[in-house]
């Protein structure tokens, strides 16, 4: 009792309430910290590099990203690789773009990589694109949505296998139109603050005041925010028509739970989704009208072996990024063998001369010349009644093929006037 | 009332609600912190496992018992970490502990992310806590009330806990001046193990309250972590009010920015932060206490 316990020297240390502020940029420092990754160089093999977003509110769909490339990868070399070389593939975090350009140069310079293939953020794709573009290497985008990609910042090296907003706001819009959501309505729209938002706010609102319809709010929403509370509480002061959302990632999670929450009774939809967006969202809560590039529901023979593949090595459902991945590394494959070549000119020209290309679809599609755009049908989803939702991934009934089987593809693709794309030379 | 003024007072008071959901993580943080003198960075990874561990009762067992096991066994969690972790830091260069907590923080986000997978998990608000309560013209989610009521209910509780116990005098006391408190032939070390053991269960308490509303994820606790500094570093270190006053005031400037300007909605905090510091140093009402000077 009378001796000084040794813990109560605690304090000597020099503690201070400075280290606190210290912990307040740790933790900001936290959430930017990216997954670190294992490369293994190899002789004698074509190396494929792969770049998306694991960490930050586009990492949940960055994870089916490298589980599209893993299972895509795996098949080819199962089926004897590339002109007799196994593929090496690289796979890391591209985290924000200065970390994605950083990335997609070490790959280039180190690994030797004969293209690079991901991304998610259309702010990382264009860091990328530009990296691509000055070492004269292939980036095939999966997941970067924004026109401007393919507008005025094209480049010769970077083909697209995501859609373009303007594919996703053309295809969704239609359905829209149909349902009387845009003509004569007035529209409240939130928009994901970056490049992405930016872009699909910007076509969204060329669509709609073709079609007769009012943009009465937009709303520029934080890419870290998870609270919407606010901005539902707008809404519902502006009383519109209809809720736009031009949310990404995580944004929309939240932001359908939370409209459910709140009870609104306007209907709402929005001009970018994902799969894993409803799938967080869950049963009862999951509403609206929705674009989609792919769903595990896609009823063609090639999706369905896809699937069966999916399941059987990841134990769940393919989301759609995973089919951007996996189309994306298949068709650059299929370049690589026809060619008998790595090289990105000979790339370049296999996929400019248009050929008909297999990505899981009814329709093939092809890589538009001029933009280098996969020209594709796109699809729209809307809530399953919840009796009638089997399991956790059931949520969605997915509509028709958007074109219709009487329409040109590039009917729904951004038109030179809308997006006009020159290469720049070299 | 004019519209435009309700709709600006509804913005303010759902800012307060937003608040009370920063202060349950904050107290906790500022309690291991003000005795131990541990800055948890992996406080977000404690609410992110309140969260999961509420997702995998509730979904077996109702979101009543996930709303009693979520907050127990995260403090339990807790409790081990401070007796295998933290306790070897208290007297250790406060660097270490900050790494420490920093590299716990990322075990515990990819120890997620591999257990759960990167998407985001479903979970809903419990059918008896559905829907909206109109008061006059304001509209709340019936909700978000229940979240102000258990905030409330545990940020009293602890205020009782730390004034009116023999537990709270010698928390306090070791906060102070822990060389006297040893002095007494007091020793800190259960105190210290049941302070980590109430921050973070109250961090566990708040995943499984906002497991709902907002997405179920690894990163949600590295998300909400920068806030609940924020907080704590504006209330002031030592001061219980300081905290609670600083959450409300962060969640209250929220609400006017997003009314005001939209995109500088999440900025707003640390604007917040920086005046606070350039006028109080010590924050609201932070305590001048010799230890941390």
């Amino acid at each position: 009792m009378n001796d000084i316990p040794h813990h109560a020297r605690i304090a000597s240390a020099s503690v201070g309430r400075r280290t606190l502020l210290k912990g307040v940029g740790a933790a900001a420092l936290l959430g930017g910290v990216g997954m670190p990754a294992i490369v293994k160089a190899q002789a004698d093999t074509v190396t494929f590099g792969h770049l998306t977003p694991l960490t930050g509110f586009l990492g949940p769909l960055g994870a089916y990203g490298q589980m599209g490339v893993q299972l895509a990868v795996e098949e080819l070399n199962a089926a004897g690789g590339i002109n007799g070389r196994k593929i090496n593939l690289v796979m890391e975090d591209s985290v924000n773009p200065a970390t994605a350009s950083s990335k997609a140069e070490r790959y280039i310079e180190r690994d030797k990589a004969a293209v690079i293939v991901g991304e998610i953020s259309s702010a990382s794709a264009l860091a990328i694109a530009q990296v691509a573009a000055r070492n004269k290497t292939v980036f095939v985008n999966t997941g970067g949505n924004s026109d401007a990609l393919r507008g005025k910042d094209c480049n010769r090296y970077m083909f697209h296998v995501e859609g373009a907003n303007t594919q996703y706001v053309k295809a969704v819009g239609a359905a829209m139109l149909r349902d009387g959501l845009i003509k004569g309505k007035k529209l409240f729209f939130l928009t994901a603050d970056y490049a992405f938002g930016h872009d699909l706010s910007r076509v969204a609102k060329r669509y709609i005041a073709q079609n007769g319809g009012e943009v009465v709010a937009d709303e520029l929403v934080p890419t870290d925010a998870t609270d919407f509370s606010p901005y539902l509480l707008k809404v519902r002061q502006a009383r519109p028509d209809v809720v736009i959302s031009n949310l990404a990632g995580n944004q929309i999670t939240n932001f359908i739970k939370q409209y459910s929450e709140f009870g609104l009774k306007y209907p709402f939809g929005g001009f970018g989704f994902d799969t894993a967006v409803a799938w967080g969202a869950g049963k009862g809560t999951f509403g609206g009208i929705w674009p989609m590039i792919w769903h595990h529901d896609v009823p063609t023979p090639g999706s369905k072996a896809f699937v069966a593949a999916f399941v059987k090595k990841f134990g769940k459902p393919p989301e759609n990024q995973a089919w951007g991945d996996y189309v994306a590394t298949k068709c650059v494959a299929r370049a690589m063998i026809e060619t008998k070549s790595t090289t990105a000119a000979d790339l370049i020209a296999f996929f400019e001369k248009e050929p008909e290309l297999d990505i899981l679809k009814a329709r093939k599609g092809y890589f538009r010349s001029w933009d280098h755009q996969l020209i594709q049908e796109m699809y729209t989803v809307t809530a399953r009644p919840v009796a009638e939702v089997k399991d956790q991934w059931d949520l969605m009934i997915l509509g028709p093929a958007v074109p219709g089987a009487e329409t040109a593809l590039s009917a729904i693709a951004p038109t030179p006037e809308e997006n006009a794309c020159t290469f720049p030379a070299g | 009332m004019p519209m435009e003024l309700v709709f600006l007072i509804e913005q303010l008071l759902n800012g307060l609600l937003v608040g009370v959901a920063y202060l349950l993580i904050a107290l906790g943080l500022s309690l291991i912190f003000s005795l131990g003198g541990i800055v948890n960075l992996a406080h977000g990874g404690f609410y992110a496992i309140g969260a999961y561990i509420g997702v995998e009762v509730g979904n077996r067992f109702g979101f009543p018992a996930a709303f009693v096991a979520a907050p127990l066994s995260v403090a339990l969690i807790g409790m081990v970490i401070e007796r295998t972790l933290f306790s070897r830091f208290y007297r250790a260069d406060p660097i270490l502990s900050l790494l420490l907590t920093f590299g716990l923080a990322m075990v515990i986000e990819q120890a997620l992310r591999m257990a759960f997978g990167a998407t985001p998990i479903p979970f809903s608000i419990p059918a008896f806590l559905k829907g909206q309560v109109f008061l006059g013209d304001f509209i709340y989610s019936r909700y978000r009330l229940a979240i102000l009521v258990v905030a409330a209910a545990a940020v009293l509780g602890l205020w009782l806990l730390l004034q009116r116990t023999a537990f709270g005098r010698v928390v306090r006391a070791g906060v102070q001046n822990p060389d006297m408190v040893g002095a007494l032939g007091i020793s800190l070390t259960p105190y210290l193990t049941a302070v980590a053991a109430i921050g973070i269960g109250l961090a566990g308490l708040a995943g499984i309250m906002l497991a709902p509303i907002s997405g179920v994820h690894p990163a949600m606790g590295s998300e909400i972590l920068t806030a609940a500094f924020v907080v704590v570093v504006i209330g002031g270190l030592g001061s219980f009010w300081g905290v609670v006053a600083a959450g409300l005031l962060v969640g209250l400037v929220r609400g006017l920015t997003v009314y005001f300007i939209p995109p500088a909605a999440e900025a707003s905090m640390y604007v917040l932060m920086l005046a606070v510091l350039l006028t109080r140093p010590r924050g609201l009402f932070g305590e001048r206490i010799l230890r941390f000077e």
